[in-house]
């Protein structure tokens, strides 16, 4: 029988695409892309650089071995290695994902003094008080009133936003904007059902809720027939 | 087996020690046999409020270190033929000379005794705060119609909820102004009950007479005519399990209807 190569090389219509087979040894593997890549690059002595896809299939490649990979093919003069694909990821970090898209229900009142931080979507179901503070990696939907700091995307996430059913908050923070509520509000002023995003010019935006089905369309996560 | 209610704020001066005091003189009225323990040790108020000052022989921290039995430190009120006694706070130590174990154990020994021990809080959340509501079943948070006031309440409402051995707490709004409230001027009964979303267990409206009262050391809630005393008397019934509406806060004004809702007992 014939034996597979362990390195194949692909052009598509976007470049070329290196497919490393997942079922020898990583050694091996090198050796391979390493005499290969040797055979195969032709004397052109043009320096157009060309950008490879690596695909890894069902290998899992520590970080320390993703770079010698691309070191290997980086020194192979014209190639660079553009997106690295593997199909495995640790548990750990499937666990962070499913965390970080995850919407965690916490039915309490968060009063003052109090801090709520999560990892995800936050789904409040009763108030922020003055003097409270709700924090997630995410987006933020609270059911009662926000009176408190609410802190959505507190890791750098821009595209966050935080609703609220009553938004009277004493200060909103987005990644890391942050607006202050004006320090005269009027009474009278109905906040309700209202949103906060970051726009275009970096700055929070307090407007309608219904404005972030067109500003956040991928806060949509239905799947299926409508 | 008794149990033990603590009354608590955060902030100071709203009126925890007279509420302890009065809601321990309405319990003790209705028949129940009631041990106030006040825990403010350095700045102790309730046995003035009580009058029983010059009655104290040992106090809490006395008992805490073992110098005296707790029944020699507790100072009866002879207003009440064995209904009502008080454990005095020290005066002389500060917080630290007690440690929550030790004030859960004791208030474990006086539940053994009285139907129930209320207990005076002093104001802050540090030590004083923990000792107090260590042996603590239930709570009662008392507010005043202040943004201040009831931001404290809050945070101390959250600080009650982490204990597991303290019931969801009920809430006190005291020195109520019912001009002030109707004018807008003060935060009104239905915002402070929805801000801290807890249950109301009685209102008590600002009353000179609740400062003369205490000045004489005599609780209000003796004096059956005022306004406060029944307030409080109302709020003893509540904790008793029995269900009483709510005073109407602006009757003071002494219309004929008033006179003939007081000739008819509607307070």
């Amino acid at each position: 029988m014939k034996k597979t190569q362990n390195v194949t090389i692909k052009g598509t219509k976007d470049g070329l695409t290196l497919h490393l087979d997942d079922t020898c040894s990583y050694d091996e593997l090198k050796k391979e892309l390493d005499r290969k890549l040797s055979n195969s690059s032709r004397v052109q002595e043009e320096q157009q650089l060309f950008s490879v896809k690596v695909k890894v299939g069902n290998r899992y490649l520590t970080e320390k071995q993703e770079e010698e990979l691309k070191d290997l093919i980086r020194q192979k003069r014209n190639l660079i290695v553009e997106d690295l694909e593997t199909n495995v990821i640790t548990k750990a970090e499937a666990e962070r994902l499913r965390k970080e898209t995850e919407i965690v229900p916490v039915a309490r009142v968060i009063r003052s003094g109090q801090v709520l931080e999560i990892v995800g979507d936050l789904l409040l179901i009763g108030d922020v008080n003055p003097g409270g503070t709700v924090k997630a990696t995410g987006n933020i939907f609270i059911m009662g009133a926000l009176k408190g700091i609410a802190h959505a995307g507190s890791d750098g996430n821009e595209d966050a936003v935080i609703a609220a059913s009553v938004m009277k908050p004493s200060q909103l923070r987005i990644s890391d904007c942050i607006n202050r509520a004006p320090d005269q509000v009027p009474d009278e002023e109905n906040r309700v059902m209202e949103c906060a995003y970051i726009s275009d010019t970096q700055q929070i935006v307090v407007d309608r809720l219904q404005v972030l089905m067109r500003k956040r369309p991928n806060l949509t996560r239905f799947e299926g027939g409508l | 087996m008794g149990e033990a209610i603590v009354v608590t704020s955060g902030k100071g001066g709203v009126g925890k020690t007279t509420t302890s005091a009065n809601i321990g003189t309405a319990l003790a009225l209705q028949g129940k046999r009631v041990c106030l323990v006040d825990t403010d040790i350095g700045l102790r108020n309730l046995d003035v409020v009580m009058g029983l000052e010059n009655r104290i022989i040992y106090d809490l921290v006395d008992v805490i270190e073992g110098r005296c039995k707790i029944h020699q430190a507790l100072v009866k009120d002879k207003r009440f033929d064995d209904h009502l006694y008080l454990l005095p706070a020290a005066q002389t130590s500060d917080k630290t000379a007690v440690q929550p174990e030790q004030m859960k154990k004791l208030i474990n020994e006086l539940k053994q005794d009285y139907d129930y021990i209320v207990i005076d809080c002093p104001a802050g959340i540090e030590q004083g705060y923990k000792n107090a509501v260590a042996g603590a079943d239930k709570a009662i948070v008392v507010t005043t119609p202040e943004v201040s006031a009831v931001r404290d309440a809050d945070r101390i409402i959250g600080l009650l909820e982490k204990e597991e051995n303290v019931e969801a707490p009920k809430l006190v709004i005291n020195r109520i102004r019912s001009h002030m409230m109707k004018n807008g001027d003060m935060l009104d009964v239905d915002e402070i009950t929805t801000h801290l979303s807890i249950d109301l267990i009685g209102i008590v409206a600002d009353d000179d007479e609740v400062i003369k009262a205490s000045n004489h050391g005599e609780p209000i809630a003796l004096n059956p005519n005022s306004k406060a005393s029944i307030a409080y008397r109302n709020i003893a019934r509540r904790i008793l399990g029995e269900s009483v509406p709510l005073q109407q806060l602006d009757s003071d004004n002494k219309g004929v209807f008033s006179k003939i809702k007081k000739f008819f007992g509607v307070r």
